[in-house]
């Protein structure tokens, strides 16, 4: 065997499939459509063209870790997010070359996206314990209460993942969903979906439950009215809509009054992003506690 | 127990002697359980869409059996299944009622009451549900204390043990004798657990066995075991009751209970029923379903198909 040439030896390609609820189905419509390089126009690879029952599994599978997520300790959550970074960091070349390749850059530069990316999965790491002293905290109230606001994160969130920034994006666009305590259902670019698709398998093997964070590709057109409508779906980031296609999700939307981030026109991934996407799928919570007996003389407080 | 009315017909000789009956149900042909199951996986995947999906939704609804049979079960909650089953979306009046509520046998009063006035029927385990080891004569007092209270139905269990160790006589003497204490008033279901019972030809059995002894249906399980309803073992029951009717000229019913919680899983069962008994059993009074969340899927299921965007578990009611 030792003795025949490399070049004989068979090439391996590989299937990309759906993350779902943890695991990697292929399309329930078993259709796939082929994904080509931005550069030159050659066949990467074919990729599942999830129909509306993969959103409406995806949205059963992100429903179902909501409970276990959202209860998990910041603390916690920050831990898995940063063993994402990990797990990212440890497949490095594997992402330079599929950056590279969907958006036609250089090795060096698809690098340093592969490398911005996995700082911004550290930068979310660290904010999950404490984003609620930034949003939430004492009020100041007339009475003799403690008041008390705290973020709670929304439910399942609908990403639409930006459509230039095949990994960079979609990490800025999924890591605050997550660190928050939501869950996602992400729809990838739909032009480069694969380093989307493999970033599932980074979530797969990094401690994230399975069903927290859950990919499809396809036609966003598609896929995104059947999750701006699913009455089952709490928050919907229209980051990777065009305007049009925008608007009428935003319409859809409306029926059970999901909170809805429109698409910003220019956004730049590759700088600090700011607690905006943490805030933008945070609900707040306030208590109002007794501070107990009112002395003769009034509140002890 | 000779002097218990037995139904006649073709075969009301059969259970003459322990010996005759023996004869009778070893004498049933086997069931091949590759083609069984086979069989069931092909009508499994029918496509059932548009007009006949609404149609089959609800009817699935119509024939629930909306259950509670837990420990902890409170006349509140009671009360509340019993509402959920005469309106079971109050969003949308035209889905229709569920075919009864099963509870236990001290509940039946209270759920009696929630559905007062409406076609939804109270049915009651008995017999020392879910185990049947109890003394014949406790599992009659069950019996008639359910019935007392106004039970239309009554879902017994099956003496397992005795049916295992081939004691056929035994079983059907306490099926009959509880088929005299529900008396004229309820309608009585037999439960076989048919996890417990091993092997398709013991279903087949079983089936044969009750159907003999005057049982009005016949029910897979409890589900309070690991294995409860399958389309499988559903349609060898569905295939019994058929040739019953064909040798005898007495329809029997059918109710799967336990483990079916989709609308896909019940639509499934609809298909079957379709093809293995005949339409005339795809009314409620002839199939029912055993089931507690599979109705909160056909809810969502139904929303789906009357709005177009799907639904969630925050508009169905958390039983």
């Amino acid at each position: 065997m030792s003795d025949r040439p490399m070049s004989e030896r068979l090439s391996v390609f590989k299937t990309y499939k759906l993350y779902v609820g943890g695991r990697f189905p292929r399309s329930e419509s078993g259709r796939v459509y082929e994904v080509t390089g931005s550069k030159d126009g050659n066949w990467l690879a074919n990729a599942p063209l999830s129909s509306r029952k993969d959103a409406r599994d995806a949205v059963v599978a992100a429903r179902k870790a909501f409970g276990g997520w959202a209860g998990a300790t910041a603390y916690n959550r920050g831990q898995v997010l940063y063993r994402v970074a990990e797990m990212l960091e440890g497949r490095r070349s594997q992402f330079t070359r599929e950056v590279a390749e969907a958006e036609g850059l250089s090795k060096a530069k698809a690098a340093a996206l592969v490398d911005l990316s996995v700082d911004r999965l550290v930068w979310y790491a660290g904010w999950t314990d404490k984003i609620a002293q930034i949003a939430g905290g004492a009020n100041p109230v007339a009475g003799p209460f403690f008041n008390l606001s705290t973020p709670e994160p929304t439910g399942v969130v609908a990403v639409l993942a930006p459509q230039e920034s095949s990994l960079l994006g979609l990490v800025s666009v999924v890591a605050p969903v997550i660190a928050t305590g939501n869950t996602a259902v992400v729809v990838a670019s739909e032009r480069s979906p694969l380093p989307a698709l493999s970033f599932g398998e980074v979530l797969a093997t990094s401690d994230v439950p399975g069903g927290v964070v859950n990919v499809l590709s396809g036609r966003t057109a598609e896929i995104a009215p059947t999750l701006a409508s699913h009455m089952d779906v709490n928050a919907l980031d229209l980051t990777g809509a065009d305007a049009e296609l925008a608007t009428g999700l935003e319409v859809a939307a409306a029926d059970n009054l999901k909170r809805v981030l429109r698409p910003r026109t220019g956004e730049d991934f590759a700088a600090t992003p700011g607690t905006d996407r943490l805030t933008a799928f945070l609900e707040t919570k306030t208590v109002w506690h007794t501070t107990g007996s009112l002395g003769a003389s009034g509140s002890s407080y | 127990m000779s002097t218990t009315p037995s139904p006649t017909h073709a075969l009301t000789d059969v259970a003459a002697s322990d010996a005759s009956l023996r004869r009778f149900l070893h004498g049933l042909p086997g069931v091949d359980p590759v083609g069984l199951e086979a069989r069931a996986a092909a009508l499994g995947t029918r496509s059932i869409k548009t007009t006949a999906k609404a149609y089959a939704l609800d009817l699935a609804i119509s024939m629930v059996d909306l259950t509670t049979l837990e420990g902890a079960d409170t006349p509140g909650k009671v009360r509340a299944l019993g509402a959920k089953a005469v309106l079971p979306d109050p969003t949308d009046r035209t889905a229709p009622s569920t075919a009864a509520v099963c509870v236990y046998p001290d509940l039946v009063e209270v759920a009696k009451a929630a559905v007062a006035g409406s076609s939804v029927k109270v049915a009651s385990v008995a017999t020392a549900f879910p185990a049947g080891r109890a003394p014949l004569e406790v599992k009659l007092a069950d019996v008639r204390a359910a019935v007392a209270a106004g039970a239309d139905e009554v879902d017994m269990v099956i003496d397992r043990g005795a049916f295992l160790a081939g004691h056929y006589l035994k079983v059907y003497e306490e099926i009959t004798a509880v088929k005299e204490a529900c008396g004229g008033a309820a309608r009585l279901k037999v439960i076989f657990e048919t996890g417990e019972l091993s092997t398709y030809d013991n279903i087949r059995r079983a089936s044969w066995l009750a159907m003999l002894a005057g049982a009005d249906f016949i029910k897979t399980s409890t589900g309070k075991v690991a294995v409860n309803a399958t389309p499988a073992n559903t349609l060898l029951m569905l295939q019994a009751v058929r040739e019953f009717r064909d040798r005898t000229g007495v329809q029997i019913g059918v109710k799967p209970a336990g483990g079916i919680r989709t609308a896909k899983d019940a639509v499934k069962f609809l298909v079957i029923v379709n093809e293995t008994a005949g339409p005339d059993w795809l009314d409620n009074h002839w199939f029912r379903f055993g089931a507690s969340s599979l109705l909160n899927d056909l809810l969502m299921q139904r929303q789906k198909l009357a709005t177009g965007r799907y639904s969630g578990p925050d508009y169905v009611t958390v039983d």
